[in-house]
């Protein structure tokens, strides 16, 4: 647990102040388009790489988390109801926007990673190319996944994807703004609504990533982000009855059991692949297929009799 | 109403099927005794005769058979080229042709489903199956999975007995294709015709090992779902035994595909081709005695038309003939097993006694054996449990709405997501309702209608993965 700022830096009364006080930010979660603190009214120091603390994350409780997945449902039908073109527009415009903010992510990545500039313009290069690579997703899926089924009789019949509903994602725990975007994107691209569990110990750079969200016409409760620990949130979200499926991603030793937890309502689960510890580097790296995609869709087969 | 005219009995002949007193698992390509002893006896539901004594496989048969698979998934099955692999699903589809009829009532004694049935709908389309997998085993690379999809290596399967020849096509003509082996438990009580099938394997050279059947109940599915030796599980049967086999194989490294129960809604807008209607409606709830994962369950009809509906509904349903299974004019045979005759009697019972009005027609049904006349229950609501559960038996709840976003709403407020129907003459009105609704197949203008080009499975707790179609090869590829 990382010290909250205490007086180890203290200077001297009346020495060293600024000529403008910087103006902090508190950083909230993410629910339904809006940016509440924890109802708990709980928070977490958050360090640097360094150790140095950044900020007070809100710790979210498992209430925030049961808000969280019904910010997600009540978003599900606007959302994979909305053309594919529209989604892809839109994602795009996520693009859009992280492009404008790009110094301050890059700010972010080297102050909340340790990262040196190189590297934290590659990440946020990465991550808004992945925006990109996304948005053009959405109107592709359905003809690359799905398609007619040439059955022995008179029948016109067709197969589709369709999104499954609302997934919980444990995102990556070192792959903070990168890894989470390379999760999220495709659950939302497909016209999923998403409760994203942020990286524990490096939260922030998500819910800057939700300000950009707030601000790209994304509809609120699309992506309902919350900080806080996988050991509280997770059996919680694991066991919800209104959860669709999981990503488990970023919940480390205790995949297993949440898998178990899901099993009862027979939750889709995706495995944690050999990335989910990586770090920023990794998913560079990695080119993004369609096992995602499809991890978090539907087979909707209609048969429709053909006759004059 | 009356008969118009009597039928008289057209039984099909027994005589094409020679029953063994015995049958032994069949494993690494040989039948042989379960290694314990252990029998369990079959019996024919329709007049509780028993047709054979069936071996029981116990954990050392699981052994053997699971060591047996693998060998053969190394050395022979896995390396062979997949247009060789193809041609001995071939040869099996064409034996499965040519000996359908024996197939088709044997299926009909063991598992009490009419002979139309057996002949008609099951047989052709196990045959069909293994044609339709067998030339996809040289064409993997093309089926958008990869450039080079492998097989995961050794497939433990469990079915039902509901469809049992054609549930066992569906789990083994993917998993032979892709190149994986296969070990299958088929149901308790419908043993048989696996059995034949396995003679079948025989009869086409099927390398040893390939293929192994193992009878048993809940227990030998529970060890043999478990086992550590198979890389992949597919199940067949009903939602609780789903939840706990997706609980025992949550952190192995086996994939899983489970196809699980139904509650599946049948929507009739006012619009409907009412006689059409009616027709599918009756398919989809009293074909296979309503022992049908995707049944159309829950009728649900938009009020205005509702009282015309049901007195024609009653009508056709007083037409349908129970009775022996082996009578080319039977159209509802028997129920498959004392067991699920209790369950039907007991959730129908609680319909009646939460307030539903119940409907038989008057039919004679025979003395011995499992049987349940076709049942209409009425005035329900969806808190009702014969409107919340499966009941997989021939008994259809009646419930109504007045606008289609009611239908909607109520089709899908269920855990469920197998099928639906949609009846209307609008083909907006059809596209707008199949879109909103939460379930794997929707039927349009139609209902129960099964083909191995057609990827068939659940949304929600009707489970996940698909079968048949291209999107069926991906539960059996890595």
């Amino acid at each position: 647990m990382a010290e909250r700022r205490t007086g180890a830096k203290k200077k001297q009364a009346g020495t060293d102040v600024p000529s403008r006080l910087a103006v902090r930010k508190t950083y909230k979660l993410y629910l339904g388009g809006a940016f509440p603190r924890s109802e708990s009214g709980r928070s977490y120091p958050v360090t640097s790489a360094d150790g140095d603390h950044l900020a007070n994350a809100s710790l979210a409780s498992r209430k925030d988390a049961r808000d969280a997945v019904v910010a997600a449902r009540k978003a599900f039908g606007d959302w994979s109801g909305r053309t594919a073109y529209n989604r892809g527009q839109i994602l795009y415009r996520v693009a859009e926007v992280l492009e404008g903010r790009r110094a301050q992510f890059v700010d972010q990545v080297m102050t909340f990673q340790g990262a040196t500039r190189a590297e934290a313009d590659r990440i946020v290069s990465a991550t808004i190319d992945d925006w990109v690579h996304h948005a053009g997703w959405t109107d592709k899926f359905a003809q690359v996944l799905g398609g007619v089924n040439p059955v022995a009789g008179p029948y016109y019949n067709h197969s589709a994807p369709e999104p499954t509903g609302v997934v919980v994602v444990f995102a990556p725990q070192n792959a903070p703004l990168l890894g989470l975007t390379s999760v999220v994107a495709p659950i939302i691209a497909t016209g999923n609504t998403a409760v994203v569990v942020a990286s524990e110990n490096a939260p922030l750079v998500a819910i800057d990533l939700a300000e950009v969200f707030a601000t790209s016409d994304l509809p609120g409760g699309v992506v309902n982000l919350l900080t806080g620990r996988v050991d509280e949130l997770g059996p919680h979200l694991a066991a919800h009855a209104d959860v669709d499926a999981l990503d488990l991603t970023g919940c480390g030793q205790r995949a297993v059991e949440f898998e178990k937890t899901a099993a009862a309502t027979l939750t889709r689960v995706l495995r944690p692949g050999p990335e989910a510890d990586a770090d920023e580097g990794v998913w560079l790296n990695s080119t993004p297929g369609t096992t995602r995609l499809a991890a978090f869709l539907e087979t909707k087969t209609v048969w429709h009799p053909i006759g004059m | 109403m009356a008969e118009i005219f009597e039928y008289a009995p057209a039984p099909e002949s027994r005589s094409v099927v020679t029953l063994r007193d015995t049958y032994d698992l069949f494993i690494d390509g040989a039948f042989t005794p379960a290694e314990d002893g252990t029998q369990l006896t079959t019996v024919n539901p329709a007049d509780e005769t028993e047709l054979a004594r069936v071996a029981v496989a116990g954990p050392v048969d699981i052994d053997r058979a699971v060591a047996a698979a693998r060998r053969a998934h190394e050395n022979v099955w896995g390396p062979m080229s997949g247009l060789e692999r193809g041609k001995y699903l071939f040869r099996i589809a064409r034996i499965i042709q040519e000996r359908s009829r024996e197939l088709a009532v044997l299926e009909s004694m063991d598992n009490g489903k009419p002979i139309k049935e057996t002949r008609d709908v099951d047989l052709p389309l196990v045959a069909a199956h293994f044609f339709y997998h067998a030339g996809w085993a040289d064409k993997l690379a093309h089926a958008g999975l990869g450039p080079d999809p492998r097989p995961l290596g050794v497939a433990a399967q469990v079915i039902p007995w509901n469809f049992p020849l054609l549930m066992l096509a569906w789990k083994i003509a993917p998993a032979l294709a892709t190149g994986n082996t296969v070990v299958l438990k088929p149901a308790e009580t419908t043993p048989l015709t696996a059995l034949v099938f396995a003679e079948i394997c025989q009869e086409a050279d099927l390398p040893a090992g390939v293929v192994n059947i193992l009878p048993g109940a809940g227990e030998t599915g529970r060890k043999l779902v478990e086992h550590p030796g198979t890389d992949k599980v597919a199940f067949t049967g009903s939602t609780e035994v789903g939840r706990q086999i997706a609980r025992a194989v949550a952190g192995t490294p086996k994939r899983l595909t489970l196809e699980l129960g139904g509650k599946g809604a049948n929507i009739v807008y006012d619009d409907a081709a009412i006689d059409q209607a009616v027709e599918g409606i009756v398919s989809g709830i009293f074909f296979n005695q309503g022992h049908v994962c995707c049944a159309g369950s829950r009728l649900l009809v938009q009020e205005s038309i509702a009282e015309e509906l049901l007195a024609r509904l009653k009508t056709r349903v007083t037409q349908l003939r129970v009775g022996d299974p082996l009578d080319k004019n039977t159209d509802l045979g028997a129920i498959n097993s004392a067991a699920q005759l209790e369950r039907i009697r007991e959730l129908t019972d609680s319909g009646e006694s939460e307030g539903a009005e119940r409907w038989s027609p008057a039919c004679d049904l025979p003395e011995n054996g499992y049987w349940f006349a076709p049942t209409v229950l009425t005035g329900i609501s969806q808190a009702h449990r014969v409107a919340r559960e499966e009941i997989f038996g021939p008994v259809l709840s009646v419930l109504t709405f007045r606008t289609p976003e009611e239908a909607v709403t109520k089709a899908n407020n269920t855990p469920y997501g197998l099928s639906a129907g949609v009846w209307t003459e609008k083909g907006s009105r059809m596209l707008w309702t199949a879109e909103r609704l939460r379930a794997g197949v929707v039927w349009s203008n139609t209902f129960n209608k099964f083909d191995p080009t057609s990827p068939f499975g659940g949304y929600k707790e009707s489970g996940y993965g698909r079968e048949g179609g291209r999107h069926g090869l991906e539960a059996y590829l890595g």
